[in-house]
């Protein structure tokens, strides 16, 4: 609260964003108190880490005071009062907090909590909902994260043309105790990408969240040694062309169950044991939701961070 | 397998062809292909509506989960109209695209614009299709964002902060039906349609609920651009590119009024919503001065898309109108006019992205000679005309007609005064154009202007030539849209 009410009432941009961050990371610790993990990880790896890099590389295209508005505070005063006042208004009849007679618990809930286990096999239920119960809507996240990489690549990217950018980029690699710790911590938080990579049907995490936490591992780099240097290791083509495979893993999963008769995203059809194959399509499209997060992630930073060096270059 | 399979298909074509774009190695390709996309989703879902024709509403599951547990697609005798709708304006669009995208979008920027094509498409078949709650919002977020894309790349400065206005409100509007969806989870425990509607009637009387009805209520609006939530609108069809404000102004505010109808009839059901909460007064309210000031502030457009979004805005209104009557006729005059507006509406911007072909714009002042220069163009846009005026043997006099019978037999004849002032509105505007285009002498000095490209009359007169049609044979589409009106009547009693 402390926070959101500081971020209203400040002007300077900088340390709005860096509060973001801390209200992310607060907002996490306290889905941690709700038991729901998955989402506290997903909170503090894309609120308080990665959000915050692309604020700040928007602060770096644009300026750093807010402008005075030319509205007057009236109207959206109202407006949001009256949103607020209907929201506690719904608050009135609502169930109680964490009472296992609520409508949530009871009605579609169990068959998740007690049957998932043996129909799919994963111990970690938020997975199986989300990649196999609900996996088309996860699907549909997915697109959603493309849709907007392609979005910002519409906009400030270089798809398709390359202008050759001979200004170097700013880095940070004359600081030598960035430097090492950078080359320390990147392999660290690469492997414990990969953990929660792979590691998501059994604990907390899946493609999402590791998705993020590669983003974050190559954008240290860029940020400390140059994008240049970063662009070596992965250049745009291939970032663009992972934003595409990992939407089609993962639709492609669903297109090939439905070609050994299962039905779109059914995949009990993949292996002979259905426990099986319900783990096989989780492992894949979990693969394929990290490869396109990473790829869109990547793709945002680069086109924000490549923008001012391509703009002095057009106005050469 | 095929077509066990179709419902899934109809979603996964597009929506897997968007990514695919990107990795075609020849741009020139691209077009073909999202064409041939674009006419084989348009087979399916011909396809589809006419398995729910013979042998009625068809349910998918998703990854073999049955509902409520997996995510259900759901075609039946409304979805499956829709779905047609969308998807034909979907094809014609992309047969006009190519030669429209080349004038007015960098080469570049080509494979972007068809992939977010596909996108927006898919997302838009995908609200239509789904019988889950959640996933209409996932895939109101995908043809939102692609949207937004789509709008950006107008060639007008102006077009990136139309886009970045549409999207400040766009996502106003789905947060509000987030939190709507939210509440009614809380309040149920499920997010499948035909459940919750099962279950919502234990729950009816609560608060929760009702705040939840009106988020719902106010988001999906803000979403089909309901007066006064409209303001987005003009902007973003003014600037877009040609080949997008067809698409738009003939599919996402109709999908909209499908959502609204989708929850409002369906979840809720007509008791709740008309009886006991006061949507009917509420939407009657803000649909009159639609179609009053809309059409009034479109006289006043210097830039002709402009003027047509602002009509677009008061026949949004005449569509809305016809609900909150929540009869039967006023749902069929509603749905009715839903089909018919894409038709014209969808004609009409075709028909000046060929103006804006030759002339770089579409103002008042290039309309100058026109009836000469580009005759066919100029036929169009006039039986276009007629048709939002509502002239007889056009499909706009047959759901205004509607429209008044349905105010009539409630013995509302104001509304009957309001649909003839504002046909009269329409007339002024539309006769704008046409005095400037057959009155009007060339300038001599201007560039030479020629008839618009083949490619792009015959999608602009498919549509036209759609709207003739289905005015003089009346039967096909009024039949649809009262079979589907009495289904919604029936839904929530």
């Amino acid at each position: 609260m402390v926070t959101a009410f500081s971020i209203v009432f400040m002007r300077d941009l900088f340390a709005i964003v860096i509060l973001f961050g801390i209200y992310s990371l607060v907002s996490a610790s306290f889905f941690v108190n709700l038991d729901a993990v998955d989402v506290a990880l997903t909170e503090a790896a894309v609120g308080a880490g990665i959000s915050t890099v692309l604020m700040l590389g928007t602060l770096a295209l644009t300026t750093r005071r807010e402008k005075k508005s030319s509205h007057g505070p009236t109207l959206p005063l109202m407006v949001v009062t009256v949103t607020g006042a209907a929201l506690i208004f719904a608050t009135l009849d609502m169930p109680y907090f964490s009472d296992p007679a609520n409508p949530i618990h009871q009605h579609i809930a169990p068959r998740f909590i007690e049957q998932s286990g043996q129909e799919i096999g994963v111990p970690n239920m938020v997975t199986s909902v989300l990649a196999s119960y609900r996996g088309y809507d996860t699907l549909g996240e997915v697109v959603v994260i493309f849709a907007a990489g392609l979005g910002v690549l519409t906009l400030l990217g270089r798809f398709g043309k390359r202008p050759e950018i001979t200004m170097p980029s700013p880095s940070m690699s004359h600081h030598l105790i960035l430097r090492v710790i950078a080359k320390a911590l990147i392999p660290l938080i690469i492997l414990y990408g990969l953990y929660i990579q792979f590691h998501g049907d059994y604990g907390p995490g899946g493609g999402f969240q590791a998705g993020v936490i590669f983003a974050a591992a190559i954008i240290l780099y860029a940020i400390i040694f140059g994008t240049e240097k970063a662009q070596r290791v992965i250049s745009p083509t291939v970032i663009h062309i992972l934003m595409a495979v990992g939407v089609l893993i993962y639709a492609g999963v669903g297109v090939i169950t439905m070609f050994l008769g299962g039905n779109f995203l059914g995949y009990n059809v993949l292996a002979h044991d259905p426990v099986h194959g319900q783990h096989y399509g989780i492992l894949l499209v979990e693969l394929g939701v990290g490869v396109t997060v990473t790829a869109v992630m990547l793709s945002i930073f680069f086109d924000f961070s490549d923008r001012k060096r391509i703009q002095s270059i057009e106005e050469q | 397998m095929i077509s066990h399979n179709l419902p899934a298909l109809q979603i996964v074509l597009p929506l897997i062809s968007a990514p695919l774009c990107l990795l075609l190695l020849r741009p020139k390709l691209v077009w073909i292909f999202t064409l041939v996309v674009c006419l084989a989703t348009l087979g399916i879902s011909v396809e589809l509506l006419s398995l729910v024709i013979n042998t009625g509403a068809i349910s998918y599951e998703m990854g073999n989960w049955a509902p409520p547990w997996g995510i259900e697609l759901r075609v039946d005798e409304i979805s499956s109209f829709v779905l047609l709708i969308v998807s034909l304006i979907g094809a014609v669009v992309i047969l006009y695209a190519r030669k429209s995208v080349e004038r007015e979008i960098p080469p570049h920027k080509h494979t972007l614009f068809y992939s977010a094509y596909l996108l927006c498409l898919a997302g838009l078949l995908g609200i239509v299709i789904t019988g889950d709650a959640f996933n209409v919002f996932v895939f109101l977020e995908i043809s939102s964002l692609s949207t937004y894309t789509l709008v950006a790349l107008g060639n007008d400065r102006r077009a990136l902060t139309a886009a970045f206005q549409y999207l400040i409100m766009g996502t106003l509007g789905a947060t509000f039906i987030l939190i709507g969806i939210g509440l009614m989870y809380m309040m149920t425990g499920t997010l499948n349609i035909q459940d919750l509607a099962g279950r919502i009637p234990e729950v009816l009387d609560t608060r929760t609920i009702r705040a939840s009805f009106a988020f719902l209520t106010v988001g999906i609006c803000l979403k089909l651009a309901l007066f006064p939530l409209h303001l987005w609108l003009p902007n973003s069809y003014a600037y877009a590119p040609s080949a997008v404000s067809a698409f738009l102004s003939a599919t996402a505010t109709k999908v909209a009024i499908y959502v609204l109808l989708r929850f409002v009839f369906i979840i809720f059901g007509v008791t709740f919503a008309f009886e006991v909460m006061p949507m009917g007064t509420v939407l009657m309210l803000m649909s009159i001065p639609a179609i009053l000031i809309g059409s009034t502030v479109a006289i006043f457009q210097q830039n002709i898309k402009r003027m047509l979004a602002y009509s677009s805005v008061a026949q949004i209104g005449y569509m809305i109108l016809g609900i909150s009557l929540a009869s039967v006729t006023g749902l069929t005059s509603g749905i009715l006019h839903l089909f018919n507006h894409a038709l014209m509406k969808g004609g009409l911007f075709l028909a000046l992205g060929g103006i804006a072909y030759h002339t770089g714009a579409a103002r008042i002042e290039h309309f100058k000679g026109l009836g000469q220069t580009m005759p066919w163009t100029m036929a169009a846009i006039v039986v276009g005309g007629l048709s939002l005026i509502g002239v007889p043997l056009t499909v706009g006099f047959v759901s205004k007609w509607y429209l008044v019978l349905a105010a009539l037999e409630q013995g509302y004849w104001p509304i009957a005064v309001v649909v003839l002032v504002g046909s009269l509105l329409a007339v002024i505007y539309m006769w704008k154009l046409v005095e400037a285009a057959y009155f009007n002498k060339v300038d001599k000095n201007e560039v030479v202007v020629r008839e618009a490209p083949l490619q792009m009359l015959i999608p602009t007169w498919l549509l036209i030539a759609a709207s003739l049609y289905f005015g003089i044979h009346t039967e096909l589409t009024i039949d649809a849209a009262q079979k589907a009106a009495e289904l919604l009547m029936e839904a929530g009693r």
